[in-house]
């Protein structure tokens, strides 16, 4: 045969299922059961009836049980979270799109101020650029929470309480975004720039019509982190809004579970189904780049 | 030689024009630069002043009065800020732990020759990308002391029903009860209430630490592992011997990013018990939470912020003297 010997003695041709394999597996599917039961129920809740939600009927419908999917839940619950009057459309609709604007705002926001700083910091020479790196780099250490007291003053100050700006704003500034952009940009080979600039390119133009085209999985990560994490952001929305029209989705979630959702669970289920599946949707399409992102960077937690 | 004579004589429009090439591509820098600067300087360098600022007023709309250190001599005595500062600690004790143990072990089982890898990664990672508050709702229910599934099952199993996050109790004085025994209130041990959510927080973290944990164990040469085998040594002695130290400088950033987390923890604690039952659950971000949104007292609640980030600076200075000195960098 063509395999060495002495290869042969130390590894087997081809793993086979030995008792240790057959441990690992168990114990990787139990894990993955006990990650996904939580999403499970949610979704199993979200479609029961009031009555099989108290009785702990684990699967009332066929072929066990006699009752239907109750996909009514989802209008119910959008109903129940309350009307906007001065929108005429139901308060639910108003979160979902305070959260959408929120939270694409705040990513145009981050990628357009972190894209110019990247560029100068990766490949202009400008004065005073290596200092003003560290104090940005600097600002890392600063917790968010050491700053949360003064901030909500500002934006009374401001007057931005209450507004988009209060939700947004704030957060356009990433550290994060311009030092991992920074990093994608210094990878890109100089030539380039040269051979841009022969054709008689600025850096502006370079940047948008080579660099950014380039860069696209970096600016793929970036765009998609902020976009979680603005859209997960509960303490801040319930700090600096007051009306029930400017809440966000989580801020509306936990507000509807300290009312009405807090009895009527099957609702609070399809309201936080509603929540979640956005954001899973979005990581199941995008994982490269998220487990890519979150690896080298450590954004969100 | 001809060339450079020729350009020596026609230097003098280009300098001109180089120069201001110069100072255009200067001013152009500034203005891209602008932006992040200005909103960086505005939203976290300056707030550090202003908070200290609001730290020494007592402030309503603005500074009332220019109290000094009032607030912070306050804070210092109150028993309930030291409360929260303790079960921050217990928190970050039990969970800490439980998440690097767990998603160590896992990442090391996933990083042996497995099939339906990026599977098993994908649905660890589920709960860390889910918002942490519709989670956090979700959970709550499953802990529902009337009609929650985990008491339904405890109840099929034949044991009695929990109160869970509504339990102010000691874990160990629930288990000596069971047991019929008594003991006494010191050692009753952290609150069902403190365990529920450092399992709901495990549940949420292991994914991150699992992704990190197999970043690191991607960056150990497989030639050790080879040698170690040639050497006759065991699964275990290979792990203890090989994986451990290459991966200790992974397992620190896992350790100081773990620590920080749990003292910034707020989210799903706010949503499960707000603090509650009799301030079991009031981390010091809670805390400084409720004083600011609850009572409105924003001097004290800034005084309190700086507290709390000078306990985060001291442990993180501890940490790397102490951790970080047996990290193995070769």
């Amino acid at each position: 045969m063509a395999i060495p010997l002495d290869r042969q003695a130390f590894e087997p041709a081809r793993p086979r299922m030995s008792p240790a394999r057959v441990l690992i597996y168990a114990i990787l599917i139990v894990g993955s059961i006990g990650s996904l039961l939580p999403f499970i129920y949610m979704a199993l809740t979200s479609l029961k009836t009031y009555g099989s939600v108290i009785n702990d009927t684990f699967w009332p419908w066929a072929p066990f049980g006699t009752e239907l999917p109750q996909l009514g839940n989802y209008p119910e619950a959008i109903r129940q979270v309350g009307y906007d009057s001065s929108w005429h459309t139901f308060l639910f609709f108003r979160y979902i799109a305070n959260s959408l604007i929120v939270a694409s705002v705040t990513v145009a926001g981050v990628l357009l101020t972190s894209v110019l700083a990247a560029y100068v910091f990766a490949r202009m020479n400008v004065p005073g650029k290596n200092f003003l790196f560290l104090l940005i780099l600097a600002t890392i250490m600063v917790p968010n929470d050491l700053v949360l007291v003064p901030k909500v003053v500002m934006m009374f100050n401001l007057h931005w309480y209450n507004t988009y700006l209060a939700l947004t704003v704030p957060f356009m500034g990433s550290v994060f975004a311009i030092f991992f952009l920074r990093q994608f940009f210094m990878q890109i080979p100089k030539d380039l720039y040269e051979a841009a600039v022969i054709d008689g390119a600025g850096h502006l133009r370079y940047l948008f019509s080579i660099m950014i085209p380039l860069s696209k999985p970096a600016i793929m990560t970036i765009g998609l982190l902020t976009f979680i994490a603005a859209w997960d952001d509960f303490k801040w929305p319930l700090l600096v809004t007051r009306d029930a029209s400017m809440r966000v989705l989580a801020v509306g979630l936990q507000q509807f579970m300290q009312g009405e959702g807090g009895t009527n669970t099957q609702l609070l289920m399809a309201f936080a189904a509603i929540v979640v599946l956005p954001v899973l949707l979005l990581f199941i399409l995008t994982q490269k780049y998220f487990t890519e992102g979150i690896v080298t960077t450590g954004i969100k937690g | 030689m001809v060339q450079q004579t020729e350009t020596m004589a026609r230097t003098h429009v280009p300098v001109v024009k180089a120069r201001q090439r110069r100072v255009q591509e200067i001013a152009l820098g500034y203005a891209m630069l602008a932006p992040a600067l200005l909103l960086l300087v505005v939203f976290e360098f300056y707030p550090i002043f202003y908070g200290l600022y609001i730290s020494l007023c007592n402030w309503r709309l603005g500074c009332n009065s220019f109290v000094g250190a009032a607030n912070f001599t306050r804070a210092l005595h109150d028993p309930e800020m030291w409360h929260s500062l303790w079960i921050t600690t217990v928190y970050a004790l039990l969970s800490v732990p439980l998440q690097l143990g767990l998603g160590l072990f896992l990442a090391y089982l996933l990083f042996q020759k497995i099939r339906y890898k990026p599977f098993f990664r994908t649905v660890f990672f589920l709960p860390y990308v889910t918002s942490s508050v519709a989670s956090a709702a979700v959970w709550s229910y499953l802990y529902s002391p009337d009609r929650g599934p985990l008491n339904a099952l405890l109840g099929a199993l034949g044991f009695q029903p929990r109160n869970w996050l509504g339990e102010p109790l000691g874990i160990f004085t629930l288990i000596a009860q069971s047991l019929g025994l008594t003991l006494p209130s010191w050692a009753g041990g952290p609150s069902l209430a403190l365990v529920s959510i450092v399992i709901y927080t495990t549940w949420v973290f292991v994914g991150y630490a699992i992704t990190i944990f197999l970043a690191g164990l991607g960056t150990i040469p497989p030639e050790l592992y080879d040698a170690a085998k040639v050497d006759g040594a065991s699964g275990w002695v290979q792990f203890r011997y090989v994986t451990l130290p290459l991966l200790s400088p992974t397992t620190f950033f896992l350790l100081i990013f773990t620590v920080i987390g749990t003292f910034k923890a707020f989210n799903h604690i706010y949503v499960m018990t707000q603090g509650g039952p009799y301030n079991e659950t009031t981390t010091a971000s809670i805390f400084i939470f409720r004083q600011l949104f609850e009572s409105n007292r924003y001097g004290y609640s800034a005084a309190l912020s700086f507290i709390l980030f000078f306990c985060i600076l001291l442990l993180t200075i501890f940490q790397n003297r102490v951790v970080g000195r047996r990290v193995n960098y070769d």
